[in-house]
């Protein structure tokens, strides 16, 4: 199985990117300073983190820290899925 | 209303001039079906479509003076040729017609190329003098009508219409990629460029003087703004005073545009600026007016309720039109054929549509609400840039971003924005508030997405140029002593109203059907006058077009004078997926077709489509790039099937 960042990765150039001819995409740059998610784009990614990682995004947690790079989308992730273990 | 078109310079023999003007006209005689006439002598030519307006039966076009010595094609209407003929008259002048065609002949011939600074209209014409071996081209102040023109062998050729141009042996289409890089960025080119390489348009309040010697082009109006700084310059009296010489000044704009010798009808979409002028056509026409509109089948997009409420308060006679998803669709390669240019929206399209419901109930002249939200400052733009800018003064507030939630009540996907990402998308303020273009930096970013679809070719031909940094570098001079918000007026009524609003959404798609448009917001007077109001009387707190409302209120409901703007919009990717979805869209998206054309990367636009066929509602940036890349392949596809197997373009000089 592929790692959480890889598939997220993979998501966000499909997606937001759409070609991989482009500058790469490091897992610390901003999203949204890079242009590729606009102001819409934030729901388009939320419906994909739930559905793909079994998890339930709160209205708190919708927060640029858990959002905006794709490192902190795999670490916010990870976090939900280890919390949902424990549970 | 019509269409014009013509030359100067050797073209030999006359009868090749003459079959040159006869394509040329032919290839827009949609702008005016009810009669032709073409002029061709020595060193010149010059062709009308005529759509009959005032003085029906004397009207014809080209026009020669009474003397003889000028000969004009004039598309378009001088509003006050009633008291302009009347001073010509009482100094000597001798008129033939009662047309406003011949009242510009005479006018010229009085005064000159400042003739134009006393026409109070909506033109573009060109004046044959013959004694002087001049042709004299103008433009009226707000860019209604359009004049393009390109040189090719010495010879200028001038029109309406690119189209025209491109029945001449020599010019062609190439789509010019800088042009597209604009139109990907600010949703229009950048005039005098357009969407063909080597084809310019005049820009508004401008004119053209060609003399054997070569071709000037000089600006006569400018939109002005007084000092921020300079209290003076600001109409200072009170608020009352001045909404009542707004309303005055309305009243006499709406009056003179009902000037024709047929009847002239209104658009009226439900709001405060078509109400507005609806309600002061009915309070000066004799017989019931009649009123058209266009609505949808969704509620998020349909204003049918208000414009109900306004038809049952004015008592107009009213015919409206359903735009469904399926139209758009089916619309869109002849609207492109209109526009002539691509388009990251498809609100031209029911207008389009409302102009053909026009045509069919035997009207050719409307009234229109457009141009108040420039003027008066009614667009959501510039409340978003006065939160931006209050935001960005104290970045680390939490509840001043809350603000923007207010401001696009109407957008549903908007509303469900978490409050944290709608304070970083809209709250980059801080860092970009040096910048002139600040009020329009999201919308112009947004759109630019709709470059991550560029070819590696295009890329490469585009590297170093920023469209953004040429309008920045072609602003003028006082701008930057300018008003936050008369900046940001700037920026729609001296670009966009021309180059989208009165083009592609404007003139264009109406004459598609032979349908003239009439703007009593965009009377010079009018944008004159407004220029000088306080910033804080048109945008009062987040209260668009106050000073507006205050000027309209005795002439509307309160319901309607009271109602907050809700922006013109229509479907914009719904038309182009699904089972329903016209079969040109799989045509000139496969890859086949993107690696044709070259401009686009066939695996992101592939992507993409995709995204919206499975999604079906995408956001604002995948919605501008989706259309961008569909309506330039129809482009493409309408001006230029060669290019379908060509190379991609070179960049031309900047």
């Amino acid at each position: 199985m592929t790692s959480i960042d890889q598939r997220v990765t993979n998501f966000i150039r499909e997606n937001f990117l759409f070609s991989d001819q482009a500058t790469p995409l490091s897992p610390t740059d901003s999203l949204m300073e890079a242009g590729l998610i606009d102001s819409t784009g934030v729901l388009e990614l939320v419906a994909f983190l739930e559905q793909e990682f079994g998890i339930v995004m709160a209205d708190a947690e919708i927060v640029p820290a858990n959002l905006d790079t794709i490192a902190g989308i795999a670490a916010y992730v990870a976090g939900k899925q280890s919390a949902a273990k424990a549970a | 209303m019509c269409g014009i078109a013509g030359y100067f310079g050797d073209v030999q023999p006359e009868t090749k001039g003459r079959a040159l003007l006869g394509a040329m006209i032919g290839a827009i005689r949609h702008r005016g079906p009810d009669g032709f006439g073409v002029l061709a002598e020595d060193g010149v030519g010059l062709a009308h479509a005529r759509l009959s307006i005032i003085d029906l039966a004397a009207g014809a076009q080209p026009m020669a003076s009474a003397d003889g010595r000028l000969e004009i094609t004039f598309n378009g209407e001088i509003f006050n040729y009633v008291e302009l003929r009347a001073e010509l008259v009482a100094s000597g002048h001798r008129f033939l017609t009662h047309s406003d065609t011949e009242v510009i002949l005479e006018l010229y011939a009085a005064m000159g190329p400042a003739c134009v600074e006393r026409l109070n209209g909506d033109f573009a014409f060109a004046i044959w003098d013959r004694s002087r071996r001049t042709l004299f081209a103008a433009r009226d102040r707000m860019g209604v009508r359009p004049f393009f023109h390109t040189t090719r062998n010495g010879v200028l050729w001038f029109a309406s219409e690119v189209k025209a141009l491109l029945a001449v042996p020599g010019v062609s289409a190439e789509l010019d990629p800088i042009a597209l890089d604009q139109i990907f960025t600010f949703w229009f080119p950048l005039a005098p460029r357009t969407a063909f390489r080597d084809i310019s348009e005049l820009p508004p309040g401008h004119t053209l003087i060609a003399t054997p010697s070569g071709v000037s082009i000089r600006r006569y109006w400018a939109l002005d703004y007084p000092d921020a700084a300079d209290a003076d310059g600001l109409d200072q009296r009170p608020e009352t005073v001045i909404a009542g010489d707004v309303r005055a000044l309305l009243e006499d704009a709406a009056r003179i545009r009902l000037r024709a010798d047929v009847q002239v009808g209104s658009y009226l979409s439900g709001g405060l600026d078509s109400s507005l002028v609806t309600a002061m056509a009915r309070n000066e026409v004799s017989e019931r007016l009649r009123t058209f509109s266009v609505g949808f089948e969704s509620p998020e997009y349909d204003e049918a309720g208000q414009q109900i409420e306004m038809v049952r308060a004015l008592g107009t006679e009213h015919s409206s039109i359903v735009c469904t998803a399926a139209d758009i669709g089916r619309a869109m390669p002849d609207v492109i054929r209109a526009t002539e240019r691509p388009i990251l929206r498809t609100s031209p399209a029911p207008l389009f549509r409302l102009s053909g419901l026009v045509r069919d109930s035997g009207f050719k002249v409307v009234l229109t609400g457009e141009g108040a939200d420039e003027v008066f400052a009614g667009y959501d733009i510039f409340k978003e840039a006065k939160v931006r800018r209050f935001a960005a003064r104290n970045p680390s507030s939490a509840w001043r971003p809350l603000l923007l939630q207010r401001l696009y009540p109407y957008l549903p996907r908007l509303q469900n924005q978490p409050q944290a990402f709608l304070q970083s998308f809209f709250g980059r303020g801080a860092e970009d508030a040096g910048d002139p273009l600040f009020s329009h930096l999201p919308r112009f970013r947004t759109t630019a997405g709709a470059k991550l679809f560029y070819s590696a070719e295009m890329r490469q031909n585009l590297a170093g140029y920023s469209a953004m940094d040429e309008l920045r570098s072609l602003l003028p001079e006082r701008f930057a002593k300018w008003h936050p918000l008369s900046q940001a007026q700037y920026l729609e009524a001296g670009h966009l109203l021309p180059g989208y609003i009165l083009s592609s959404q404007g003139d264009r798609v109406a004459m598609a059907h032979a349908v003239e448009g009439r703007f009593p917001f965009l009377d010079h007077r009018v944008v004159e006058f407004a220029s000088r109001i306080p910033p804080r009387l048109k945008l009062r707190s987040l209260r668009e077009k106050h000073i507006l409302r205050e000027a309209a209120a005795p002439l509307l409901p309160k319901t309607i004078a009271n109602r907050v703007k809700q922006p013109y919009r229509a479907p914009e990717v719904a038309p182009f997926v699904g089972a329903a979805a016209p079969p040109y869209v799989a045509d000139r998206l496969a890859p086949g077709a993107i690696g044709a054309s070259g401009l686009f990367d066939s695996v992101a636009v592939g992507r993409l489509t995709a995204k919206v066929a499975r999604q079906g509602e995408v956001g604002f940036k995948d919605n501008m790039a989706f259309l961008g890349v569909l309506t330039t392949q129809l482009w493409l596809d309408a001006f230029a099937p060669s290019a379908a197997s060509a190379q991609p373009p070179a960049v031309a000089a900047a």
